[in-house]
């Protein structure tokens, strides 16, 4: 028995002879804030509107909450949806848009307003139940599209892209409100975003995919600290890669750095557990560290500035070390009292063997 | 801005002029005091619109049209919302083949239409009345209607539907609750316009329309006799302006239906 609120066996979808979702399994657990993160194309959405229903899969099983529902239509599925175009009925007042899903329930006209009333508090929106829909700012209608979907108390919130319209300042302040409203509505939601930061600001835990299928499904930490493939570590954050010989294996791995040098590493480092083949390291730019006078690194190594990118609280540096082919990149914390390095400057890098992933 | 007149200007100007000209003669002869269509004019007279109410024979006529008009606004738009529905929600084989011959009959010559319907409609034994001078009206209207509806169903965001859909609404009870209102300007648009081209289409409903002529039939009929020229100026005038406000409140709804659905306008008739 299966305690998921979502469980996805092995799910196949097909447009023609396009290859749109390929073998999906996942178990997305109740009251989880669960994101489909990838690049458009991946397939994120397509599985985001099986879920929902508005799409059929070729083969496999989906099942919400106990429920097998390849027989489900949209409408009978415990799931709504929050629209990446929001989805507003331009001909309805925000009251209407919102009581939409109320109509078919067997309750009364007062108890459908207070209800109404309830769902538009919830989204900071009391007193706009008169406006007209079309009246309202992208984050207003975005706020609209919540309450309508929450509405019917669905046990899985779906929302596609619905941060994507804002703006960066109204992005950020709803990602925050989109996690209090999680928490306090207590109910699975699934996101689909390109946006890695979004996802790891947000989510319980996160599925990267990659052409219709799941590269990898952790929570933010160890997607970002243990990625299992070169593709997962790239599209989240900034990773170096550097070319690695594996020297020895057991119990960990022995690996050998041009310009670095040698390093042991606890097997959990190497978290895609494959074993052969060309080697290659992660290093994330904040693993890296300048050393300033007086400062010792647990292993060092000389560089020469490139490239400088400022900013503000951080500064980005293209460091080169002899040896090493690609520029690596590195970020710093901008600390009062503490210059910024200039291009051709000469510095002395920190870094941990403790922070390199190991890809095969 | 300095302004100068330039060669097209003048051929712009020109275009005009002999659009508009003839329909500007209408209401001025029209009022004209003289059974004689010519310069000068001669006085002032409402006479002939008077004259208007006592031919019998011309309220028929009026009554027919409109009948006929109706009727063909309403059929040609219904199958437009059918055909305009499909053709911008869904994609089946040979659809552009498909609409591509629902479309033929917006550039096929009327006497073509009109001359072969007779054909096969004798060829039938089907007897000529006003339902085939509809069956024609019809014919040469629902291109129309797709096209002004095809742009109202490509307009609607199709997360619409979806979105009454998964909020627990059936197929049927989304459409009649969210497509329909906001593609209705569409649909009074295309009732407008197809009323307003049955009322004033000779060619086919001279051929099809038996015993009981329609308005512009039974002018036709009237032009024979020059005492009877100017009350039909009259009766050219009433039918111009009252197609010039049919399409204007066409455009109206068109329009309005942009910008209720919060599309950009590509451009419509008007």
């Amino acid at each position: 028995m299966n305690d998921a609120m979502i469980a996805l066996r092995d799910v196949h979808k097909y447009y023609g002879d396009y290859h749109a979702l390929r073998g999906i399994s996942a178990d997305i657990r109740p009251g989880e804030f669960f994101s489909l993160l990838g690049p458009s194309g991946c397939g994120k959405t397509t599985l985001l509107r099986v879920i929902a229903g508005f799409e059929d899969v070729n083969s496999g099983s989906l099942m919400i909450d106990g429920r097998h529902m390849e027989e489900v239509a949209p409408n009978k599925r415990p799931t709504n949806m929050v629209f990446q175009s929001y989805a507003i009925f331009p001909h309805l007042s925000v009251a209407q848009n919102v009581g939409f899903g109320l109509r078919r329930l067997p309750i009364d006209e007062a108890e459908k307003t207070r209800r109404i009333g309830e769902a538009l508090e919830m989204v900071g929106l009391a007193g706009f139940g008169e406006r007209a829909a079309t009246a309202l700012s992208g984050g207003q209608r975005q706020r609209v599209a919540l309450a309508r979907a929450l509405i019917l108390k669905p046990k899985v919130l779906l929302l596609d892209e619905p941060l994507s319209a804002l703006d960066k300042k109204l992005r950020e302040n709803m990602q925050v409100e989109l996690i209090k409203l999680q928490r306090q509505v207590g109910i699975t939601f699934i996101l689909v975003t390109h946006d890695q930061e979004e996802a790891l600001v947000m989510s319980d835990r996160i599925a990267v995919m990659f052409d219709g299928g799941i590269a990898q499904l952790d929570d933010p930490e160890t997607l970002y600290r243990r990625p299992k493939t070169r593709a997962v570590a790239d599209f989240i954050g900034v990773m170096n890669f550097l070319p690695a010989t594996v020297t020895g294996e057991g119990d960990g791995y022995q690996i050998e750095m041009p310009g670095l040098g040698r390093a042991s590493l606890t097997a959990d480092q190497a978290p895609g557990a494959a074993s052969g083949g060309p080697a290659s390291v992660g290093l994330r730019p904040e693993t890296l560290t300048v050393l300033f006078e007086g400062q010792r690194g647990e292993r060092e190594v000389e560089a020469l500035v490139e490239e400088v990118v400022y900013y503000g609280d951080m500064t980005y540096y293209d460091m080169r070390i002899e040896g090493v082919d690609d520029p690596i990149t590195l970020s710093m914390r901008n600390v009062p009292g503490r210059d910024v390095l200039e291009r051709g400057a000469k510095a002395r890098l920190g870094w941990s063997p403790g922070a390199l992933v190991l890809f095969r | 801005m300095r302004k100068r007149i330039s060669g097209l200007g003048i051929y712009a100007v020109a275009y005009l002029v002999f659009l508009y000209l003839p329909v500007v003669l209408l209401p001025l002869f029209a009022f004209n005091d003289a059974t004689i269509i010519a310069f000068p004019l001669s006085g002032f007279t409402t006479a002939w619109f008077g004259q208007l109410l006592e031919i019998e024979a011309l309220h028929a006529a009026v009554v027919n049209s409109l009948w006929i008009g109706v009727t063909t606004a309403v059929l040609s738009t219904i199958l437009g919302i059918c055909a305009a529905r499909a053709s911008a929600r869904f994609e089946f084989p040979a659809k552009r083949g498909i609409m591509g011959l629902i479309m033929l009959p917006l550039v096929l010559p009327e006497i073509i239409v009109a001359v072969s319907l007779l054909v096969v409609l004798l060829g039938i034994g089907i007897e000529l009345s006003s339902w085939t001078v509809i069956l024609g009206h019809v014919l040469i209207c629902t291109p129309f209607s797709i096209a002004i509806l095809n742009s109202a169903f490509l307009a609607l965001d199709r997360s619409l539907e979806e979105a009454a859909y998964d909020l627990g609404e059936t197929r049927w009870s989304t459409f009649r609750l969210i497509t329909l209102p906001l593609v209705m300007p569409g649909i009074i648009s295309s009732l407008l316009i197809s009323f307003t081209i049955s009322l004033d289409e000779f060619i086919i409903a001279f051929f099809l329309s038996a015993a009981e002529p329609t308005l512009p039939v039974y002018i036709w009929g009237q032009l024979r006799f020059p005492t009877k020229i100017p009350a039909i100026m009259a009766l050219g005038t009433i039918l111009v302006a009252l197609s010039i406000l049919l399409l204007a409140i066409a455009e109206y709804f068109r329009r309005r239906g942009i910008a209720r659905t919060g599309g950009k306008d590509t451009g419509g008739f008007l």
